[in-house]
């Protein structure tokens, strides 16, 4: 039991500290946050260089073989300022499945440029009536002669709107909500029959519209096993809220410091506001949260790694309902103790409140992860 | 990071595991296995056996009675108590005043303390709040004057927990008015039963218990030998003892314990054509807790990790308490919206009426409302987060 960064783990999180606040301070997104792509090629080829993008994946596909706490520091560190490249859309949800499921051919053509930072990745999965439900998915894939046809609309895909490749999740057999029957499929953009629009999305980001009419794929393009994706999409969206645990983490902290700057500078009545015990009582509980947010962080993001499912299931169902209840009470907390500026876009404490509650929302809010904690061996009468 | 047992500590868990259910007389087990309140007899009996066995004070260090195990033995150790249901030993030795002795106490004092806090043969309360010394403990009143060799002590404790079994009482006591309020109070030990002067008055709690006494002091004589440290540096110690019981006074064991309590109150509860554990609006009441039991757990290991690698307690242990004990509350307010009409009865309702397991809920749940105001008040602890942690200025 040991929560300690290690040496490697430290110079990580202090190289892309340094990164943030230099290159990348909140400015670079609001700049950032009014044009078509919404991030930098430049900044993801930093990164890239870096090996940001490589750190968990194994040495034999050009990664670093790190964990996923690797990756989990890095978000943490890219949330304090905002930073807007995809890296939860293109490395840990997408390149997570590639590097899972890749044969070498695929992972040398899709995974090595992406952890180069020439290319950046998405996954297709929500649909309009799926919800947070993985197997729902209306896309079919039906085999043609060189391979497959695949029809379908994907809503939300995170980086869908400037991705270079996908990786989309259609039907091969089975009715809309069969958990039998899902196969992922890598699509590159540009693919005859694919066509997506730019959605602006509530925190300044972007996500795609993603339609497939007829798009023809080669039989090589087939991600894994057909029909047997649930398991690792699952996987892999479990690694999402882990990642958005993680970055999450690193607004919460900002909004808290920020806060408890502010309450120190603030001077009403005649004197600081951090004065007021009302005030410094909702400090203190939102301190509460945050670090309460920061154990299952940790949890999720070594859970994230664990082949014991029950456990990663469990885990990163505790961390993303703390994110969305405790996590909530510290965003909410931070407009209400900064007061009117807060609502203003000027001011930067609202960028953090939306780009929180996108990530609250995403890969399953707390009701979610509430009801399939339930189905968890250790919420069973006896377990123990 | 890594959250794993390693083999040997799985070992030593079930170990540990076997241990405590081939020890516990059959008395004490039958009322473990049914949930019931035990009493001071049943505590210190089971004192003695982990005593007789070594393991009664893992958290002491070995050269004077503790176990030599590390930090994750030690929570293991207490885990597999919880677990178990095994009766709680007192804290006020074995956790509070046997610490500050190893910590600032004369050799004297521990030769002569030392030995039979471990034993059980002497048994310690806390004389820290007064009446009009609450949250404000500094302002506390009871004078200990100079005469002679010893402390004249006069005045008033209260809310001193289970004195009415105390051998022994540690006090705070005012031996200087200069200065701070701070500056002027003493740690001294005295012995409830042969010290002319001193009466206990223990007090009915809305738990129904006696788990209170008021402690009056009359011109009560304290000899000088019994001062732990130097003369008016008392409030130091006091806040190191503090330092002793972060991990444990959150409760954070006890909420699971009540949690698995819950399942089974719900699986014996008929509610409609099944039972109340079929019924999705309380399996969620129950998931939601459970979720914040574990949220809160994580927070705790990592201040015992911290510890375990010799780090002081982080910024996240401070934040136990208040946490701890707001979630003790809320499941003991599941377990009695579980009980449905069960949750009329009382400690002494008949069995055929109420089964025994769930006897003491309504007690639990009334006498743990003191939870959030023992050991500094959420309120307190969240003024000292504001300030030594978040750096907000004093009004």
């Amino acid at each position: 039991m040991n929560f300690d960064l290690t040496d490697e783990q430290q110079m990580i999180v202090d190289a892309v500290s340094k990164y943030v606040e230099n290159d990348s301070p909140v400015e670079r997104f609001r700049k950032l946050r009014d044009t078509e792509t919404g991030w930098e090629a430049k900044a993801w080829q930093t990164m890239g260089e870096y090996g940001w993008l490589g750190v968990a994946f194994p040495e034999e596909q050009g990664g670093f073989g790190g964990s996923f706490v690797d990756v989990a520091l890095i978000l943490e560190q890219l949330g304090r300022t905002l930073v807007p490249e995809p890296f939860i859309a293109s490395v840990v949800l997408a390149g997570g499945l590639v590097s899972r499921l890749g044969t070498p051919e695929q992972i040398e053509r899709v995974l090595a440029p992406m952890i180069a930072g020439e290319t950046t990745l998405a996954l297709a999965y929500a649909e309009t009536q799926s919800r947070y439900d993985l197997f729902d998915c209306a896309t079919k894939a039906e085999k043609s002669a060189g391979g497959y046809t695949i029809s379908g609309e994907k809503v939300w895909v995170l980086n869908g709107h400037s991705a270079d490749a996908y990786v989309v999740v259609a039907r091969t057999s089975g009715g809309r909500r069969d958990e039998d029957g899902l196969s992922l499929f890598l699509v590159e953009n540009g693919t005859k029959g694919l066509s997506r629009v730019r959605v602006p999305c509530m925190d300044g980001q972007s996500a795609g519209l993603l339609k497939l009419e007829g798009v023809e794929v080669p039989a090589e393009s087939l991600l894994g096993e057909e029909g047997a994706a649930l398991s690792h999409l699952e996987w892999a969206i479990d690694r999402g809220a882990a990642a958005a645990c993680a970055e999450a983490q690193g607004c919460l902290g900002e909004l808290l410091d920020r806060t408890v700057e502010y309450l120190k500078e603030r001077k009403q009545f005649g004197r600081a506001i951090g004065t007021f015990q009302a005030l410094q009582h909702r400090a203190a509980d939102m301190f509460a949260e945050v670090q309460l947010c920061r154990g299952t962080m940790y949890v999720a993001a070594i859970s994230a790694d664990s082949d014991d499912v029950d456990t990663r299931r469990a885990e990163i169902s505790v961390a993303k309902t703390q994110l969305t209840r405790g996590g909530w009470f510290v965003q909410e907390n931070a407009v209400q103790l900064f007061g009117g500026i807060a609502i203003t876009d000027e001011q930067d404490t609202g960028l953090f409140f939306k780009r929180v509650r996108v990530l609250q929302g995403l890969f399953g809010d707390a009701d979610h992860h509430t009801a399939r904690y339930q189905t968890s061996p250790r919420f069973e009468l006896g377990a123990d | 990071m890594d959250m794993q047992y390693s083999p040997e500590q799985l070992a030593f868990r079930d170990e540990v595991r076997a241990w405590i259910q081939s020890a516990m007389p059959a008395h004490i087990k039958e009322k473990a296995d049914n949930g019931g309140n035990f009493e001071h007899e049943e505590i210190m009996e089971w004192h003695k056996v982990l005593h007789s066995k070594g393991w009664v004070a893992p958290n002491w260090p070995e050269e004077v009675g503790g176990t030599g195990w590390d930090v994750a033995q030690r929570h293991i150790f207490s885990e597999e108590l919880v677990r178990a249901n095994a009766p709680s030993l007192s804290p006020f030795g074995l956790s509070m005043v046997g610490p500050l002795l190893i910590q600032f106490g004369n050799d004297d004092q521990k030769k002569r303390f030392l030995p039979k806090i471990l034993s059980g043969e002497e048994v310690w309360c806390q004389g820290y709040s007064e009446p009009n010394a609450g949250s404000d403990l500094a302002s506390l009143r009871l004078s200990a004057d100079k005469e002679g060799d010893d402390y004249v002590l006069n005045g008033q404790k209260t809310w001193t927990t289970h004195a009415q079994y105390a051998d022994w009482i540690f006090v705070l006591a005012r031996t200087s008015t200069e200065g701070k309020p701070q500056a002027g109070i003493s740690f001294l030990l005295a012995d409830i039963h042969n010290t002319p002067g001193i009466d206990v008055k223990p007090f009915m709690t809305t738990g129904g218990t006696m788990a209170f006494s008021e402690t009056w002091f009359d011109n009560a004589r304290v000899p000088q030998e019994n001062r732990v440290g130097p003369e008016n540096e008392g409030w130091t110690m006091a806040k190191a003892l503090l330092g002793h019981e972060r991990t444990t006074i959150g409760g954070v064991a006890e909420s699971y314990r009540w949690l698995m309590m819950i399942k089974r109150i719900a699986r014996d509860t008929p509610a409609g054509e099944g039972t109340l554990w079929d019924d999705p609006r309380f399996r969620q009441r129950v998931a939601e807790l459970e979720i914040r039991q574990r949220v809160v757990g994580i927070a705790n290991l990592r201040t015992l990790a911290d510890a375990q690698v010799g780090h002081a307690p982080g910024p996240e242990s401070s934040i136990l308490k208040i946490v701890g004990t707001e979630l003790y509350q809320e499941v003991t307010e599941l377990a009695m919206d579980a009980l449905g009409h069960n949750a009329l009865g009382w400690i002494d309702s008949p069995s055929d009426a109420l089964p025994v397991y769930q006897q003491s809920i309504a007690s639990e749940f009334n006498y743990l409302r003191a939870s959030t105001i023992y050991g500094g008040s959420n309120e307190i602890q969240k003024n000292i987060i504001s300030k030594a942690i978040l750096g907000l200025p004093s009004s």
